[in-house]
């Protein structure tokens, strides 16, 4: 089926200049993606000789975590679930005007329309994001047994693809479920616990010094997140942030 | 030009061994004076970058991505090999090495992958390590599965996401080593060339991504992880940004292509569905083991499906045509790619094709779901289940093994698999081809090296099912660290390389030069419509069958293509920005280049193996024919602006195993 879409898409030149929607019609399929819809007007701009749309986006499966767009004021779109790159034309209406804009996070600068800066986030990982082992140093790999549960759980938090939307979810523009969900990826398993209570404290401090906001228990990052992350993983950070109290306790 | 691949002398089992512990080395007061350039950051970059760097070595690494963490190696799904024989099912170094040489169908290099199969074990060992949560059985112990061409259990997978889970592995141990100070990374910098001074790779000129602005790294030696190049074909299951412009720059600088016509069909990709596609999407292939191939027997069938009057769930046991288990009953849904890709092709065009466009056929998980349904619905003591429990406990273990994949199955095609038979067809996956390197992983060009999916070492024709990731940190992890030394340790005494020497200056105005021209081009068509077009003459003439006639009439259809390329296309923006019109413009001008150069191979390669069909040579059966006498080298090309490019030989040796026709039957 074809539909006919008004767009209002995010104009923005560079980090330093203002900003400001522009309007939009396309004719388009509904079996596209939303970043085949994108490419639809930047040929049809590129043809005009205007300048494309700038948007973020590489494996278009929804792993990478490149793409990311508050789509309709919601981060990656209104499917539960699902990145930008998957979300397809036949969830939106004939007729409809989809507002398009970038993650807006004070640690997130716009670098053109909707591309944003999330370097960031590594900086997270790199002040502690990882266990301290070499190349060389490891033992066979069915030494530790570890309870397939255990493997499960720690899983569901790695499964965090760095997109952001959890930023850009949170009224305050807080990172937590994104360093929560790696510390619970590390932390859960025999491997990452021997560093994990400093690694909680370097990366939260990362955190707070890359501006990102405070986490107060809005939980918007949770319903946002393409990838599903519980929120149980910040109250598992939290649990480790402030005391050992719970140390022993596995479940997040 | 002769071609040593510096293979060590000795028995194979003992080459990797002996030849470690008597390599040169660097030592640790001289590492911390040694410069190191890795361009790539996905598996086989990160591993490589990080190691070097635990080892003391300054290390700068380089990617176009804006972090580390989205290299195209992410989205690898299925899992990675390893001889481990966790499950005591016969498996062994020898076998792995011994399937992956019959996969690649005798045209890989014995050595090299017999050093593959011998470092896997410690791939997951590392990886464990680094907080990899590979998937475990109840004891807790490593689950394994199997994918194609084998016929043990060796898959090691995190869910359906294990490059992922790797490349996190990878990453964070590259974090860790930014951390330390000894790698510095430089995300958004696209390398657009090498420097060679003196013969030797001393450098690089990159482009940063955000200023547009041109910069000049030098280092004692470079070394390239920078992934594949199915991009070419435009529609391939790689990421979007997947380019051969890194690879491509050192081969205009005198580097090596080897076999760049082999190139991997993968059989289980979602179909096209229309001309606006931007790419394809991959069905893991650890999907066949579970799921079964087929088509309808009869055409009426196929038109009542392809019309929406019939259902696939509709249609009984004898009326389908298992054709995979039909034509190859030793391996079944479970043959190699190559094998499977072909298989179905064959079946489209003899009208079976189950979609609209004919091009498409099932794989079905009905009997699966109602197998596992039915052992559960067993092993929790329900006696008797109805067809309802069978199928919801079935759809559980499904789901717990694919559900990811089943997910993205029905967000792309608004289709429920558990319900529905998936539809299926071949798509580009990967490229076996790549820069020519020696058993040290360095290409022609001194002290310029190449790991991963760039370089063309252990796969031969046909790469089997996670073999990609394993060899991407086989080479990253436990390779390069060593073989790296030969070259550096006769660098010590080398000072600094400084970025103003003239070779430098030079290198940044050509690729100054070469923007600028991009740039002032001016036309009317965009990038993207030269590409796709250059992608369907790529598909349809170079891709799943060739033929003499029909490469020798793409290959000026290529010709004139970049001409007009290069004189009516049109990028926006200015070259002193962020501008990704002009990324891809560059990228796009190699692809073209490239291209010209797999035809030239796939023309030359007058037999049939592996990835690689001619359709002049085949079997009364269909079946691939080698021609060992006459084929059994690697191909390597040196390209010669406006003229054709120049074959070099390296002969191929079996000491070890028998050159055999590969047969799954
Ligand atoms: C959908 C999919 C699923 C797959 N599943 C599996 C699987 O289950 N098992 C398996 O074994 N294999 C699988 N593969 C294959 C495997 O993922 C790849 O072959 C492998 O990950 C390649 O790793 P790499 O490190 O060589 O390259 P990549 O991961 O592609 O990394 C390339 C790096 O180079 C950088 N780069 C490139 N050019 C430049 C430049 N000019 N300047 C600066 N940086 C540059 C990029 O930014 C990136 O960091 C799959 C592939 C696909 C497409
Ligand atoms: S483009 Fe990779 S997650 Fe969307």
């Amino acid at each position: 089926m074809h539909m006919k879409l008004t767009l209002k898409i995010w104009r923005q030149e560079d980090k330093d200049s203002k900003g400001k929607f522009e309007s939009y019609e396309v004719k388009i399929n509904e079996h596209m993606s939303f970043l085949e819809m994108l490419d639809v007007l930047n040929q049809e701009l590129i043809e005009l000789k205007k300048d494309p749309v700038a948007f973020e986006h590489d494996c278009r499966e929804g792993i990478c975590g490149a793409c990311g767009l508050v789509i309709n004021g919601r981060p990656h779109g209104p499917l539960q679930g699902t990145t930008t790159c998957q979300l397809h034309m036949r969830h939106f209406k004939d007729g409809q005007t989809v507002w398009i804009e970038p993650y807006r996070a004070k640690a997130f600068p716009v670098i053109k329309d909707l591309v944003v800066d999330r370097s960031s986030f590594d900086r997270i990982v790199q002040a502690g994001g990882f266990i301290s082992v070499g190349t060389g140093q490891a033992p066979d790999g069915n030494t530790i047994p570890i309870e397939s549960d255990v493997v499960e759980k720690s899983m569901d938090a790695a499964a965090c693809i760095g997109c952001g939307s959890c930023v850009a979810a949170c009224p305050n523009g807080a990172a937590m479920l994104f360093t929560a969900a790696k510390v619970s990826h590390l932390g859960l398993l025999p491997q990452g616990k021997i560093e994990h209570h400093g690694r909680v404290a370097t990366m939260v401090r990362q955190m707070d010094k890359e501006g990102f906001g405070n986490c107060s228990n809005i939980y918007a990052c949770e319903a946002e997140c393409p990838k599903e992350i519980s929120v149980d993983t910040i109250a598992y950070l939290n649990r480790s942030y402030f005391g050992s109290t719970f140390m022993s306790d596995l479940s997040p | 030009m002769y071609l040593d691949a510096n293979i060590p002398e000795g028995p194979l089992e003992e080459k990797w061994i002996n030849y470690r512990s008597k390599m040169n080395l660097v030592a640790p007061n001289n590492k911390r004076r040694i410069n190191i350039i890795v361009v790539g950051s996905g598996l086989a970059g990160a591993s490589a970058a990080a190691t070097l760097g635990e080892l003391g070595y300054n290390v700068k690494c380089f990617t176009f991505h804006d972090s580390a963490r989205r290299a195209h190696s992410i989205a690898a799904q299925g899992g990675i090999n390893a001889a481990k024989n966790y499950q005591n099912d016969g498996d062994s170094v020898y076998r792995l090495f011994y399937d992956t040489i019959k996969g690649g169908d005798y045209r890989s290099r014995e050595a090299n992958v017999y050093r593959l199969a011998e470092v896997s074990t410690e791939i997951i060992d590392q990886c464990v390590a680094q907080g990899v949560p590979f998937a475990r059985e109840y004891g807790g112990l490593l689950a394994n599965r199997s994918f194609g061409g084998v016929q043990v259990s060796r898959t090691f997978y995190a869910r359906g996401q294990t490059g992922q889970q790797l490349l996190l592995g990878a990453y964070q141990a590259l974090a860790r080593q930014t951390s330390l100070g000894t790698v510095q990374m430089y995300p958004r910098h696209e390398m657009l060339d090498l420097v060679v001074i003196d013969g030797k790779a001393r450098g690089i000129i990159a482009r940063n991504l955000l200023t547009g602005a041109l910069e000049r790294h030098a280092a004692h030696c470079v070394v390239m992880a920078t992934g594949g190049y199915g991009n070419v074909y435009y529609l391939s299951t790689n990421a979007m940004g997947c380019n051969v412009t890194a690879a491509w720059r050192a081969v205009k600088r005198g580097a090596l292509m080897a076999n760049p016509c082999y190139v991997q069909i993968h059989p289980t990709c979602i179909p096209v569905s229309g001309d606006y596609q931007s790419k394809l999407t991959l069905m893991s292939e650890s999907l066949r083991n579970d799921g079964r191939v087929w088509v309808p027997k009869k055409k009426e069938d196929v038109e009542a499906i392809r019309n929406g009057q019939l259902k696939p769930t509709q249609l009984s046991e004898e009326d389908r045509d298992y054709f995979l288990e039909r034509r190859y009953p030793a391996f079944g849904n479970l043959v190699p790619r190559d094998v499977a890709s072909r298989a179905s092709k064959a079946m489209c065009d003899e009208g079976h094709g189950v979609n609209i466009s004919g091009l498409a056929v099932y794989l079905d998980f009905a009997d699966a779901i109602k197998r596992y349904g039915q052992s559960e619905a067993g092993s929790r003591g329900i006696s008797s289940p109805d067809e309802d429990t069978i199928m919801r406990l079935g759809e559980g273990v499904i789901e717990k093994r694919y559900g990811n994949l089943f997910e993205m199955y029905e967000k792309i095609t608004g289709e429920d698999p558990y319900k529905t038979p998936m539809k299926i067809y071949p798509a580009i996956h990967y490229t076996m081809g790549g820069l020519w390197v020696d058993y040290n992983l360095e290409t022609n060009i001194p002290g310029l090296f190449a790991l991963g999916e760039c370089n063309f070492s252990d796969h031969g024709a046909n790469r089997l099912g996670a073999s990609a990731l394993m060899q991407g940190l086989a080479d990253g992890y436990f390779i390069i660290p060593y073989t790296i030394g030969q070259f550096l340790s006769g660098e010590i005494r080398t000072p600094a390389i400084d970025p103003d020497l003239s070779e430098f200056k030079e290198a940044e105005r050509d690729t100054r030069t070469r923007l600028e021209r991009l740039m002032n081009v001016n036309g009317s068509q965009s990038v993207e419509s030269f590409h796709r077009r250059l992608g369907l003459t790529m598909w349809d003439f170079c891709g799943m069958s060739r033929s003499a006639e029909g490469l020798t009439n793409a290959k000026e259809v290529v010709r004139s293509l970049r001409d007009e390329f290069w004189n009516d296309v049109y990028v926006p923006g200015k070259s002193d920005q962020f501008n990704p019109e002009l990324e891809k413009a560059a990228r796009v001008a190699d692809f073209m280049e490239l291209g010209e150069m797999m035809i030239e191979d796939a023309k030359h390669r007058e037999e049939s193996c592996g990835g690689h069909f001619r359709e002049e040579y085949q079997t009364g059966e269909g079946e691939a024919l080698r021609n060992d006498d006459d084929f059994a080298y690697v191909a390597a090309w040196q390209w010669l602006d406006g003229k054709d490019s120049i074959l070099h030989k390296e002969a191929l040796h079996f000491d070890n195993v028998e050159l055999k026709t590969r047969s799954y039957k």
